[in-house]
């Protein structure tokens, strides 16, 4: 009986997941999908909770109060500090696969050999190997996105680093099939540690070559191994449940890892192994131009006197935390008849979605954010492109530049609108270390320091009588 | 043994059915939707309740809590954390 309830709250819960994935389909009926998510989930908890097997309801008690006490602040963190909070959720994720999976290794060996069917020795180690190294991946991506200071935020790269990365990788991998061979022999247990050290020294190597501009691929692809180590643990303990909500969490970072990569140009392979922006510095195109500097009256001025103006925020915008001041703006300037637009490109920030998290925090219109292909086509009849943080994904080089490392990315073409107004903390090169011809062209004026001082400054213009 | 593949043609199932309807995911909600999908597969706490609840040694029993734990934190601050995000999305 208490089986078939089980049986039957499983399939009320994938039920209830897909619809929520399914809700998130517009953010009129997105709201929906967390209900839907937090009843599945209490009906899968507490239909696991009462199978007559669990005993200890002491423990279990304590360990989701510990829970609730570290969850509801993690859920209170600023916006700026989601990328960081979503990767040490994914590092939780596998932490939670490895450790379950540890547990029932130990519980097979009491057991007896009967436990370990070839297929279920596999899927232990998969999701063993999964869970360790999404656990120190992430904590590391974590790390590096929260700046901690012993991580170095640039890309470490060594000669050789691609062959111990995956020399370690294919060690835990041999050992693992070595074990799937003879799961009950003297020394399992002493491989089935040394697996689990090597997946967790994995994590950290395959991190420490990655810089932050590769960060939103980086958290997809980790969002995909986490859900697939929750469909590696179904496999060990039978569960279905644990199958298909894993299931629908691997495809998301699936999709997003294979959007993410296109918007860059680039594929799994040369994001994990490629170590963007460390020392692939191009030489400078063509003959050396001036900057272009313009006060801020005169930056003012060419905003009221646009009819359309498009706003392309980028990693700039969120470090310097001046979306509330662009909202400011972006009520100036409507209430004086301009058309405001914000142009969001794939991978501005450091998560997918990143900036319209961000403005939508501020009080943007939702209807006001625009996608990069959406934007493209309008950029010519724009008259003021105000570039804000944003550095290589308005870079022009990108174009036609064969030997840069953002060659082929799709960009925003802010070069095309009539005029360009840039804003830039210092006159140093964006994260890749590239030049962008963009702030020296004929129509771009630059504006050089903090973003929110900056904008803040042009807020001052309009409300304080400079301007009518 | 025949389970294995009944559960194989559930993960093929179930990882169609996610990419059909998460290419329609609103690109406004990448980043709601990677926490949602964060607190979904927090759903290890189904197996990390049974390591800790049933009758296991105590070495074992504190694997599962610690499993335990670290799957209750994705949930709780997963479904807060999207919720409040989406709450910010007004059409004006």
């Amino acid at each position: 009986m208490t089986q078939a309830i089980a049986q039957l709250a499983a399939i009320a819960a994938t039920v209830l997941f897909i619809f929520a994935l399914h809700w998130m389909n517009d953010p009129k009926t997105a709201r929906h999908a967390v209900y839907a998510g937090v009843v599945g989930m209490a009906i899968a908890v507490l239909a696991t909770w009462a199978q007559p097997d669990i005993v200890h309801h002491g423990w279990i008690l304590a360990a989701i109060a510990a829970g609730f006490v570290v969850g509801v602040p993690l859920s209170r963190v600023p916006l700026t500090a989601v990328p960081q909070r979503t990767a040490l959720s994914h590092s939780f994720g596998g932490l939670a696969a490895g450790l379950v999976g540890a547990a029932e290794f130990s519980l097979w060996l009491r057991e007896g050999p009967a436990r370990f069917t070839t297929f279920r020795t596999s899927a232990l180690v998969v999701e063993v190997i999964l869970g360790f190294l999404t656990f120190t991946g992430s904590l590391m991506a974590a790390g590096k996105l929260q700046e901690v200071r012993w991580i170095p935020q640039r890309p470490v790269t060594y000669p050789g680093q691609n062959f111990v990365n995956l020399g370690v990788l294919g060690a835990a991998l041999v050992l693992g099939v070595l074990l799937v061979l003879h799961p009950t022999a003297a020394w399992a247990g002493t491989v089935f540690l040394v697996i689990m050290g090597l997946a967790t020294l994995f994590g950290v190597l395959l991190i420490i070559p990655i810089g932050g501009a590769d960060m939103p691929t980086v958290i997809s692809i980790l969002n995909a191994y986490a859900g697939l180590s929750a469909v590696a643990m179904g496999f060990v303990l039978d569960n279905r449940l644990l199958v298909t909500a894993g299931a629908l969490d691997g495809s998301s970072g699936l999709i997003l890892s294979i959007i993410m990569c296109r918007a860059m140009n680039r594929s799994f392979a040369n994001v994990l192994f490629g170590a963007f922006g460390t020392v692939q510095q191009t030489k400078a195109i063509g003959e050396q131009k001036e900057w272009k500097q313009e006060s801020v009256e005169g930056a003012a001025q060419l905003l009221e006197q646009a009819s359309l103006v498009v706003v392309i925020p980028g990693y700039g915008m969120a470090v310097a935390q001046a979306q509330h001041k662009v909202r400011e703006l972006y009520d100036q300037l409507t209430k004086r008849g301009v058309s405001v637009k914000f142009a969001i490109h794939p991978v501005a920030g450091r998560m997918p979605g990143h900036m319209n998290v961000l403005l939508a925090e501020a009080d943007i219109p939702y209807t006001a954010l625009v996608e990069m292909d959406e934007i493209n086509p309008e950029m010519p009849q724009c008259d003021v492109a105000l570039v804000i943080g944003a550095n290589d994904v308005v870079n022009p080089a990108a174009r036609y530049a064969k030997g840069s490392p953002i060659y082929g990315m799709p960009i925003i073409d802010a070069d095309k609108a009539k005029t360009v107004l840039a804003i830039k903390r210092s006159k140093n090169p964006g994260f890749a270390g590239i030049d962008n011809e963009l702030y020296v062209k004929d129509n771009t004026w630059m504006l050089f320091g903090d973003a929110k001082q900056v904008i803040g400054d042009l807020v001052k213009q309009f409300a304080g009588g400079g301007l009518h | 043994m025949s389970d294995f593949w009944s559960m194989l043609f559930v993960f093929v199932l179930a990882t169609f059915i996610g990419l059909g309807v998460i290419r329609r995911v609103s690109r406004l909600l990448y980043t709601p939707l990677m926490s949602l999908t964060n607190a979904i597969s927090a759903i290890a706490v189904v197996g990390s309740l049974v390591v800790t609840g049933a009758d296991h040694p105590r070495a074992i029993r504190i694997l599962g809590a610690v499993a335990l734990f670290a799957s209750m934190t994705n949930i709780v601050s997963g479904f807060l954390i999207t919720d409040r995000m989406l709450k910010m999305f007004k059409k004006k």
